[in-house]
């Protein structure tokens, strides 16, 4: 619980250290037809991108009234951290309740929360997604990962790649799963993709690979796994910004 | 006027009324002409950062070692080899402290981890801006003429691009850049010099035009280049917004030129004795593996199959059916230069194959064009439109020359002074968005300008602008020993039949040998020690699939007896590897406790059923190649050494180095040789 307070705490911070400036709107001759009570994601949460790219899918929210159903025609505004981008940062909602938006990260890696709000009857409704900017070291990771790693640590299969997963008998872990990478050390970590599974009494599946990969090439990897697990990863005995 | 003076005179008698009065007011003007100085410094820009990161920093647990690494004043970097002068870390003053990788904003927040370091490359080299300036305004935003401001966070790879010609795996977005660059043509037309000499070579294919007239109708040829996405959309060819006259007298001209190729006009074979089965086409599609290379639009309207060749969602109305079969015949007979297999097919299979290709059309396509017999004067003017707007630089066109240094010169792009370029109203006035925005919409800066509209994405966009920003002066004037130069294809080419035989195959199509070829398939180098001469006969008359979940394979070339012993024995000869030495390796024939002992640390010590099948019963590895027969495939000496140091013959495969030690390779080596196919080659 304590954990979780912290990690909305900082949230907090960052979200006001970074001041919560969002795009002036853009002049739009549509004006707001309904009022909904929620707002949900329908997709584009949880991408990856490099810091200051525009993410490869846009994020799209639907409106919903009280019974749940979609709602064309509400207005829907979309808040980021400084440095991210919105376009268009405030529109309508479509036909079938939706509104759409690219986003372009801000220029610090690490991950962002961006709120969609809508203004509901009694007050506003908003929801949250989270996206994650990349870093040199972190991009690296990610390449190599893909290459090395996520044939068996993704258990998602692609048109291109069938994923190795469910043909494992010890379960390879998703590299998003914080509760389980959260809780090893940076050596720990290392000690496995180095020298094997064996290295700390962990399944042999996992194969070495000290002698393949550079030791700059692992810490990459390292530093991937760390940014994309859910929850954040927050290294043990670090102090952390108090504005 | 008469007050005025009494003033004055009052005044001067306060201050200077005697000598030891006169002396002290100096002294006070004096001591504060002097502060003027250390007061400016004072409420300077950069000291009220640097006085914002000591309360930055008080407040953190490990204050006091972050306070003894503060050093005050203005600081500098000074590189003169790379013509750095870099104030940045005065205001930056966290970069290089760990523990302040969680503030959440610059100027105090650290530098994400990158392989150089701060002292030896400085930070204009990756990002640009002002490193001599002491404001935020004029380090970051100096737009004035020979000045750079700060480059925008999403080119930032354009930074490596300037040492690294080759291609990093930290920086995808370059790399695509580059390849686009080479890929759609951009180098065809554009001279670009890297420093050093280099230059980018093209890897598109553009077809030639030749004997066009053989290939498809002048109806085509104007729906084409009046909109080549229309006829299919993963097109490369770009959109020169042809008027339909222009269209029309391109079209004529193009067909005028063409000559006759006498292969092309063989009789149709489609009075063969057998009927042909409708689904016949589709296997024999799919056997051939046509979508290796190809892709066709399905019915979801997703695009599916390779992107070597070009899309075939239409082909029926782009090709004409004499000539699809004679293609299909002998792909060499029309484009010598044609990266596309000769499958040797029988006739019955061409009618076939062409049959089910031809059905591929869209009655929508081009419902509308009727075009008036050419005129003389149609055909004079398309000549010269073809001439003006460079169809020559990419296709070969019977009568007109490639063009010469057709389009600007790209080698320095990436400093190209603002002063000599023409922004759009409303647009921001940097170099970055003034290349991304001539890709996307060339003719947007001026309707008589020549470069076509190209069909890319926004990733793609931002990738080529990245390729390009990286083309900049310092890139040519940084020392010559930072730069790390690509290595170029060879132009290997195997002799002999074998090496006739290779290129009508077109191996280098996929494969990769002796450092020419594309990755697609595995590199066959040293293809000779790796495999068993029996196997490869037989892998050569019908290639089955080596690993489970592959989805592009080897097709099957209809070989004679002849030529397929021909090509085994080359490569049998040709592709050994000098550090394989069959005579020092492990023997085919082992006792059977070495054998168990091999099975034992297969299954456990290194687990390699993780990504291989030894066994269809028990295992499910999906990554690396089936082994249930690789005893009959593989020599002894070769899995002996791959066990040992896999990347040493291949670079960049997949299967770790696991630094297995010589007994234990010998007894894995000992247990994979037993794994042998059943005898009957395994049917399809």
């Amino acid at each position: 619980m304590s954990q979780r307070s912290i990690t909305g705490a900082m949230l907090l911070v960052l979200a006001a250290a970074a001041g919560c400036k969002h795009q002036p709107a853009t002049a739009s001759a549509a004006k707001p037809t309904a009022t909904g009570a929620a707002i949900v994601e329908s997709s584009g949460g949880k991408q990856l991108g490099p810091t200051g790219t525009t993410l490869k899918d846009p994020i799209i929210v639907q409106v919903n009234d009280d019974q749940g159903t979609a709602l064309p025609g509400a207005l829907v505004q979309f808040h980021g951290p400084a440095g991210v981008h919105f376009e268009p940062a405030e529109q309508i909602t479509d036909s079938s309740g939706q509104a759409t938006a690219t986003v372009t990260l801000g220029t610090i890696a690490g991950r962002y929360q961006l709120t969609a709000t809508t203004p509901g009857k009694s007050q506003p409704a908003t929801v949250q997604l989270t996206e994650i900017a990349l870093g040199y070291q972190q991009q690296l990771g990610f390449v190599l990962a893909d290459k090395y790693c996520n044939r068996c640590h993704d258990p998602e299969s692609s048109a291109e790649r069938v994923s190795n997963y469910d043909n494992l008998e010890v379960k390879p872990h998703p590299f998003t799963e914080g509760d389980t990478y959260n809780k090893m050390s940076d050596a720990d970590l290392l000690a496995i993709t180095q020298h094997g599974g064996p290295a700390l009494n962990r399944s042999a599946l996992m194969p070495p690979y000290a002698n393949t990969l550079s030791p700059s090439d692992l810490q990459a990897i390292l530093a991937f796994i760390r940014v994309v697990s859910d929850p954040p990863y927050r290294p043990a005995g670090t102090v952390y910004a108090q504005k | 006027m008469q007050t005025l003076k009494k003033y004055l005179v009052t005044a001067w008698q306060t201050l200077f009324g005697g000598p030891i009065r006169a002396f002290g007011v100096v002294s006070v003007i004096l001591m504060l002409a002097l502060a003027i100085a250390p007061a400016k410094d004072h409420f300077s820009q950069w000291h009220g950062y640097q006085r914002g990161y000591l309360k930055l920093i008080a407040d953190r647990s490990d204050a006091l070692s972050l306070r003894r690494r503060v050093i005050p004043g203005l600081h500098q970097i000074w590189l003169p080899e790379l013509g750095v002068v870099d104030r940045c870390t005065t205001c930056h003053e966290g970069l290089k402290e760990a523990t302040l990788a969680d503030v959440p904003y610059q100027p105090f927040r650290k530098h994400p981890a990158i392989p150089h370091s701060l002292e030896n490359y400085g930070c204009v080299t990756c990002h640009r801006g002002q490193g001599p300036a002491t404001t935020v305004i004029e380090a970051h935003h100096s737009d004035r003429a020979g000045e750079d401001p700060i480059l925008p966070a999403r080119y930032i790879q354009s930074g490596c691009g300037q040492c690294h010609q080759n291609s990093l795996t930290g920086t995808p977005q370059l790399n695509r850049g580059r390849d686009t660059l080479a890929s759609y043509g951009c180098v065809r037309c554009h001279a670009v010099n890297l420093p050093g000499g280099a230059t980018i070579t093209p890897t598109d294919n553009p077809p030639s035009l030749v004997h066009l007239a053989d290939k498809t109708t002048r109806e085509w040829v104007f729906s084409w280049i009046k909109d080549p996405q229309a006829y299919a959309a993963s097109a490369t060819m770009p959109n020169y917004k042809l008027s339909d006259a222009d269209a029309s007298d391109i079209s004529a001209f193009l067909i005028s030129s063409s000559t006759p190729n006498p292969g092309d006009t063989a009789t149709l074979v489609t009075a063969s004795a057998k009927p042909i089965d409708p689904s016949a086409g589709a296997s024999l599609y799919g056997e051939s593996f046509c979508a290796t290379c190809h892709a066709v639009t399905n019915a979801a309207g997703n695009l599916v199959g390779g992107n070597i060749g070009p899309e075939l969602t239409r082909i029926g109305n782009k090709a004409k059916p004499e000539w699809l079969q004679a293609w299909l015949n002998d792909p060499r007979s029309y484009d010598p230069a044609s990266p596309m297999p000769h499958y040797r097919f029988t006739p019955q299979q061409v009618a076939t194959l062409s049959q089910f290709l031809l059905a591929k059309s869209d009655s929508d396509f081009g419902a509308n064009v009727h075009l008036d017999p050419a005129t003389p004067a149609q055909i004079t003017h398309g000549r010269k439109l073809v001439a003006e707007l460079g169809c020559a630089a990419c296709h070969q066109i019977n009568g007109v020359n490639k063009p010469q240094n057709y389009a600007p010169d790209l080698s320095r792009i990436g400093s190209k002074p603002l002063t000599q370029l023409v922004f759009l109203p409303g647009m921001d006035q940097t170099l970055s968005t003034y290349i991304s925005a001539k890709i996307k919409q060339p003719r947007a800066f001026g309707p008589g300008l020549k470069m076509p509209q190209f069909t890319l994405s926004n990733a793609q966009n931002d990738a080529l602008t990245t390729a390009l920003l990286s083309l900049s002066d310092r890139s040519h004037a940084l020392p010559a020993k930072l730069r790390v130069t690509a290595v170029p294809d060879t132009t290997y080419q195997p002799a002999g039949h074998a090496g006739k035989l290779m290129t009508e195959l077109a191996c280098f199509s996929c494969h990769r040998i002796n450092g020419r070829g594309s990755d697609l398939a595995p590199d066959l180098t040293w293809e000779g020690s790796a495999v068993q001469r029996q196997w490869l006969d037989s892998f050569l008359k019908n290639p089955n699939t080596l690993r489970p979940a592959l989805i592009r394979r080897m097709p099957r070339f209809n070989l004679s007896d002849a030529d397929r012993k021909e090509l085994t024995d080359y490569i049998m000869v040709a592709y050994q590897s000098p550090t394989i030495d069959p005579d020092t390796a492990p023997s085919a024939t082992n006792p059977p406790a070495t054998v168990e002992h091999g099975r034992q640390l297969f299954y456990s010590k290194y687990a390699c059923q993780s990504c291989h099948i030894a066994d269809v019963k028990t295992d499910k590895g999906y990554i690396g190649p089936t082994l249930t027969q690789v005893g009959s495939r593989l020599t002894p000496a070769w899995i002996y050494a791959w066990l040992k140091n896999p990347q040493a013959l291949r670079t960049g495969t997949l299967e770790p180095n696991q630094n297995i030690g010589d007994d234990d390779a010998r007894a894995l080596t000992a247990f994979l040789m037993t794994l042998k196919s059943s005898g009957k080659q395994e049917k399809k």
